[in-house]
């Protein structure tokens, strides 16, 4: 008589494929963002607010300035895209919470994915397509590298 | 008169007795109508009695039908776990003395799982998630014939979490359980933990991939209500932290 023992399946095979890292990924995302966001909001908010003329020289015409350079375009895109997805990220966990009927949490779900995309989309294309010196302005609102004619 | 002049008193002094109520949620399925209410009931107790003491005092003297669960009655078992003035603890291991007994002891269920009667819920889900995480020796190859030894620094990764007695305090003062019962909660990732980090086990990989869910140790908000109810002294969230890192470490 042979004996060979018989093969058995591993009683502990996994009962479900394996899981995709997405919860994992976006728990690693707001630690980073929000230690990054940190630095950026702070360095916006003393150029802004400390630095130079202070508080009262914000006007049109140093916003305009500050976006004619490139370093605070991207600055300030990075600020509104980390916020935005950090922000929409945590709403996000936050409707998972609390939200226990499917209806809710759809309809919550797509207002959030809505705001999102407008808030993006708009600021997005307002920091890109930016004109800092419109025509026909008066020149004492304007930036000073606005040759105002 | 003179033998007391001289050698000092060394008989006890009368433990001092004072009355408690206690304010206790009761619920009752077989009542014509099954609904929740508040009972109070006040008994006479020893300074040194725990709430288990005046419990016991309740269902022994005053109303039989009072129910709720206990076996050891010292803290280890884990069966008596309620929520006492709004704090997970177990009735035995706290003091009368310790919760301002002249105002009512307010005593309900845990929250989160279904109350069967009184103080006793249904622990099915609570232990369904306890084995989920497959809370067992997982080794390969033949078993060897003499013991799988270990370092004290080896056991001393994974101590902390060998102590729990699954009272079910911690997942029941869980806010996230509270709403989301699908939660595995923070028991269930401490027992995962026990296994995670001890040297002779080699399932760690399966273990953090049932953890590696929405509903799993990312649903934890480290609110530390897990950690303030462990009445084993368990730092709970510390322990789901460090699944955490486990997790992250593995797939970056």
């Amino acid at each position: 008589m042979a004996a060979s023992t018989p093969t058995l399946a591993a009683p502990r095979s996994p009962r479900r494929a394996r899981r995709p890292n997405t919860e994992l990924y976006s728990w690693v995302f707001m630690r980073a963002s929000g230690a990054l966001l940190l630095i950026l909001i702070f360095v916006h908010l003393f150029t802004n607010l400390v630095s130079g003329g202070g508080v009262s020289a914000i006007d049109f015409g140093f916003v305009a300035g500050k976006w004619a350079k490139p370093v605070w375009q991207v600055w300030d895109l990075l600020i509104l895209w980390l916020a935005m997805i950090h922000g929409a990220n945590g709403l996000r966990t936050i409707i998972n919470d609390y939200a226990t009927r499917t209806g809710t949490r759809l309809t919550l779900m797509g207002l959030l994915a809505v705001a999102f995309a407008v808030v993006v989309v708009l600021g997005t294309l307002v920091i890109f397509t930016f004109s800092p010196c419109p025509p026909g302005a008066p020149a004492d609102l304007l930036p000073s590298f606005c040759t105002a004619g | 008169m003179t033998a007391t002049a001289t050698s000092p008193d060394t008989s006890a002094a009368e433990v001092p007795t004072f009355d408690v109520t206690l304010r206790i949620r009761r619920f009752d399925p077989d009542a014509k109508a099954p609904v929740p209410y508040w009972q109070e009931f006040t008994v006479t107790a020893h300074g040194t009695d725990r709430v288990l003491d005046a419990m016991h005092k309740v269902k022994w003297e005053l109303d039989g039908s009072l129910t709720f669960r206990r076996s050891c009655a010292h803290g280890v078992c884990g069966s008596d776990a309620m929520r006492i003035n709004g704090v997970n603890r177990l009735a035995c291991k706290t003091l009368l003395k310790d919760l301002a007994p002249h105002k009512p002891i307010v005593i309900e269920p845990i929250k989160g799982l279904t109350v069967v009667k009184d103080l006793v819920v249904d622990m099915d889900p609570f232990f369904a998630s306890f084995r989920e995480v497959m809370p067992f020796l997982i080794t390969s190859g033949n078993t060897p014939s003499r013991e799988r030894l270990q370092s004290p620094e080896q056991r001393a990764r994974f101590d902390d979490t060998t102590k729990c007695i699954l009272c079910a305090a911690c997942t029941t003062s869980c806010p996230v359980f509270w709403t989301d019962g699908q939660y595995f909660g923070p028991a269930a990732i401490v027992n995962a933990h026990r296994f995670i980090f001890d040297s002779r086990d080699e399932g760690a990989t399966q273990r953090l991939e049932v953890l590696n869910d929405s509903e799993g140790v990312w649903r934890c908000r480290t609110t530390f209500n897990c950690t303030d109810a462990c009445p084993r002294g368990i730092e709970v969230t510390k322990a789901i932290a460090e699944v955490k890192r486990a997790m992250i470490t593995r797939a970056i």
